[in-house]
């Protein structure tokens, strides 16, 4: 049923509608990667549908709202779903240009689309690129708030701790400067750390080797 | 404690040693020193620099021979002695102090880089509180028709990691402008460091429970889900099978040798290798190589949608190559194997980030998991790092370069301020390619050479028999026969080859590096160029500076004792002619 028209068409307007011909353009379409089970078939009827949507286009461009379906024509139809068209004038002599009919297209992308259920990828036009959304983004990016959170938790833990190391030192500070007499007793008390008595571990060494050292040379001169 | 530090400040010179709570806490402490950045982000990308398996050979030969020997040693003399690194040399011998000198310049260099790494992680982490994950889509391009070519080429991850974070240059003499977030997150990094070492072991103990022990579940959860997916045996089977030709290369061993002083553990290594293989992610790429090659061909030639099942594309290729191989020839058709996906583009320092970041996306919830691993990577980075600067802060105390009035935590501050000055460097557009030179050659070869003079200064000068004496008083237990046999002949000799070897292997052949570069024909591979002049003076540097330290030293003790003795044979003469004069 397709193939008699088709010959029709090509008969009378063969130079017009060719691949590769002037202000032609090959769409393509994937119906059943876009609708699996409920992939319908490509026939006739959806062959005007096209046409028309094409028209529609074309006739919402200022200085062409005269086009009619019949101007639309399509060629090379195959199995891929895949085929040529082209839009003529109405004296049905030439085509129109490839620009008006690719910004008539880009305009109405989306009418097209889900006139047949597809989108821009199952539905595809070579050389009529589409327009994507832009991503959502938000007016300050979401690290940097998360970064200041961060940022700020952490100043303020560096001023707490210097400023406790500060008190500490001068709590030190004054403690042993006002007591003399304790400090016989201070020693006494610390030799004892963890339970374990300090003496007995400093004998068995872990301190200065004083067979290699001289108090000069503890330190590396540089 | 408090009266302990009092004890500190009244003696002159004699330094408190901050003490552990318990056992437990000191042994989670090593472990979590010991584990580190170096098994996640380090070990994966040698591993698959040299092919898998073949690596993890010499990688284990080193954890015997070299890796738990010294690690026996350094601990022993270190509870003996109960010194710093410095400290530790000088008491040993003095002609030794090199030694302590060189570690603390190599501990300064490693921290500037691996804290590199940790703003990285840093910025992965900011970047995952959002849905969808920023490295999920590519952004699109200027008229919003598609998609931004290079991110095209290379896939979302990488472009994210090479691109947004990095925005790296094509070469390393092209160094760009400083990047603004990284420079940033930089601050903040090394702000939480500082914070960290203010206090020292004391706070760090208690966080160590955590951050030693959770890094294994959610690793044991990527690991888990990595091997229950398809292609989880292919990818096992390629990692297991050695390509023998990569153990001739003596860089491996040397590689393998200095891995051991990033992480010690084999168990870890190995599971964090076979989590970053990733087989079901490679298996997945080549399906999707596949389904492009079997889209183009159905585009040029009509047919009707999936009419080409996978399994045939091979003989279908061939018919058509056979009857128009023309039009064949204009498509662009990618050969498709799966070792090639196995052994991806993805290396170098930006492996980890870019594997980890892909199996995450196809994990659900993912914006909770790369929160999780983040976070985790950073606290488990953070307390290594902890161990770099402790490595950096106690000689410069030792030393007593500041004097007695400056406090602790101004030490500290001005230690931190320098390394992040120093440290801006790697926020450049070329900031990747100089982390990896650091990597590279201020690492390893110094840490060879120190670990060669810290077992031969043990175990020689020191002695082995009052080495093995201290143990026993220590633990109760003599040393055995391995660790005798280790410390005399195996680990020197063992060091002194891998050095040898890989002296002999730099003036072979120059180094080389492997460039992101967008307009390069084979995009998105990266291509291989060789250092500049200037570049490889730099590290040439960077890998011998640091052990200048030992001759330097002892040259310098050995002139003092000279002048010593010079002085002292002057004074006996004149006390002689005295002497004489009475008598």
């Amino acid at each position: 049923m397709l193939w008699p028209l088709f010959f029709l068409m090509t008969a009378i307007h063969a130079e017009l509608c060719q691949p590769d011909a002037e202000n032609a353009f090959k769409v393509r379409l994937s119906i059943r990667t876009a609708l699996g089970d409920k992939a319908y078939v490509w026939d006739t009827n959806e062959e005007y549908l096209f046409r028309a949507m094409v028209a529609f286009s074309m006739r919402k461009v200022p200085n062409r709202g005269a086009t009619e379906i019949s101007h639309v024509l399509l060629c090379n139809v195959t199995q891929r779903v895949s085929f040529w068209f082209v839009v003529t004038d109405p004296s049905k002599n030439h085509t129109l240009p490839a620009v008006e009919v690719q910004s008539a297209i880009r305009m109405n992308r989306n009418r097209i689309n889900n006139a047949f259920s597809l989108n821009d990828h199952t539905l595809e036009f070579l050389k009529i690129p589409s327009t994507f959304a832009p991503p959502m983004e938000p007016s300050v990016p979401i690290w940097i708030i998360i970064f200041g959170v961060i940022f700020c938790i952490v100043i303020v833990a560096v001023t707490l701790l210097i400023l406790s190391g500060i008190r500490q030192h001068r709590r030190n500070t004054k403690g042993p400067s006002g007591v003399d007499d304790t400090e016989d007793k201070c020693e006494n008390t610390i030799t004892v750390e963890n339970g374990i008595p300090c003496d007995p571990l400093d004998t068995k060494g872990g301190h200065i080797n004083e067979v290699f050292l001289t108090e000069e040379e503890r330190l590396t001169p540089l | 404690m408090a009266q302990v530090s009092e004890l500190g400040q009244l003696e002159d010179g004699e330094d408190e040693r901050p003490k552990w709570d318990n056992k437990v806490q000191y042994l989670l402490s090593c472990i979590g020193f010991a584990v580190g950045l170096g098994n996640i982000w380090r070990f994966p990308y040698l591993c698959q620099t040299y092919g898998g398996g073949a690596f993890l050979i010499p990688y284990f030969i080193a954890l015997v021979f070299e890796g738990i020997p010294l690690f026996h040693i350094e601990l022993a003399i270190g509870q003996r002695l109960r010194r710093g690194s410095l400290g530790v040399w000088m008491a040993i011998s003095p002609y030794l102090g090199g030694v302590g000198l060189g570690c603390f310049t190599v501990s300064f260099l490693v921290s500037l880089y691996y804290n590199t790494v940790l703003v990285w992680v840093l910025w992965f982490f900011l970047n995952s509180f959002q849905h969808p994950l920023p490295w999920s889509t590519c952004p699109l391009d200027l008229n919003r028709t598609g998609f931004v070519p290079e991110c095209q080429g290379s896939g979302t991850v990488s472009y994210f990691w090479y691109r947004q974070t990095l925005n790296i240059s094509a070469d390393i003499s092209d160094s760009g402008t400083f990047q603004w977030w990284l420079f940033l997150c930089m601050v903040a990094c090394w702000a939480i460091v500082y914070l960290c070492v203010i206090r020292g072991i004391e706070s760090t103990g208690k966080a160590i429970y955590f951050t030693a022990l959770f890094p294994y579940l959610v690793l044991t959860i990527f690991l888990v889900r990595g091997l229950t997916l398809p292609g989880a045996a292919e990818g096992l089977t390629y990692l297991f099978t050695p390509k023998m030709q990569t153990l001739q290369n003596p860089r491996v061993w040397l590689d393998a040798a200095t891995q051991i002083f990033f992480s010690l553990s084999l168990a870890f290594g190995g599971h964090i290798a076979f989590a970053s293989y990733n087989p079901p992610s490679a298996v997945s790429a080549l399906l999707f190589c596949l389904c492009r090659n079997i889209l183009s061909l159905i585009n040029e030639f009509d047919f009707p949608e999936q009419s080409i099942p996978r399994d045939d594309y091979p003989t279908v290729l061939l018919h058509l190559n056979a009857t128009q191989p023309e039009r064949v020839a204009r498509l662009p058709l990618k050969a498709c194997h799966l070792e090639d996906f196995l052994d991806k583009s993805a290396s170098g320092p930006g492996l980890a980030f870019i594997i980890f970041t892909e199996a995450v996306l196809n994990m659900p919830g993912a914006t909770g998991w790369a929160i999780l691993f983040f976070g985790m990577l950073f606290t488990l980075g953070l307390s290594s790092m902890f161990g770099n600067m402790e490595g950096v802060i106690t000689p410069l105390l030792d030393m007593g370069i500041l004097p007695k009035g400056i406090p602790k935590e101004a030490l500290t501050g001005l230690v931190c301020l320098m390394c992040f000055l120093s440290a801006t460097c790697f926020t450049l557009q070329s900031g990747s390619y100089w982390l990896e030179i650091f990597d590279n050659f201020a690492a390893s070869l110094n840490l060879i050479i120190f670990a060669f003079f810290e077992v031969v200064g043990v175990i020689y000068v020191y002695g082995m028999k009052r080495f093995c004496d201290d143990i026993e008083w220590m633990t109760g237990q003599r040393p055995g026969l391995y660790w005798r046999m280790t410390w005399y002949v195996v680990s020197p000799l063992l060091l002194l080859s891998i050095f040898l070897a890989y002296i002999i292997l730099l003036a072979h052949k120059a180094p080389s590096y492997k460039a992101w570069n967008p307009q390069y024909e084979q995009f998105p591979l990266k291509q291989e160029k060789l250092y500049p002049g200037w570049v490889q003076v730099i590290c040439v540097l960077l890998s011998f500076l640091p052990s200048l330290w030992v001759p330097g030293v002892a040259l310098a003790q050995l002139l003092c004792r000279q002048r010593q003795k010079w002085k002292d044979a002057q004074l006996e003469s004149g006390l002689k002619l005295q002497n004489g004069r009475h008598c």
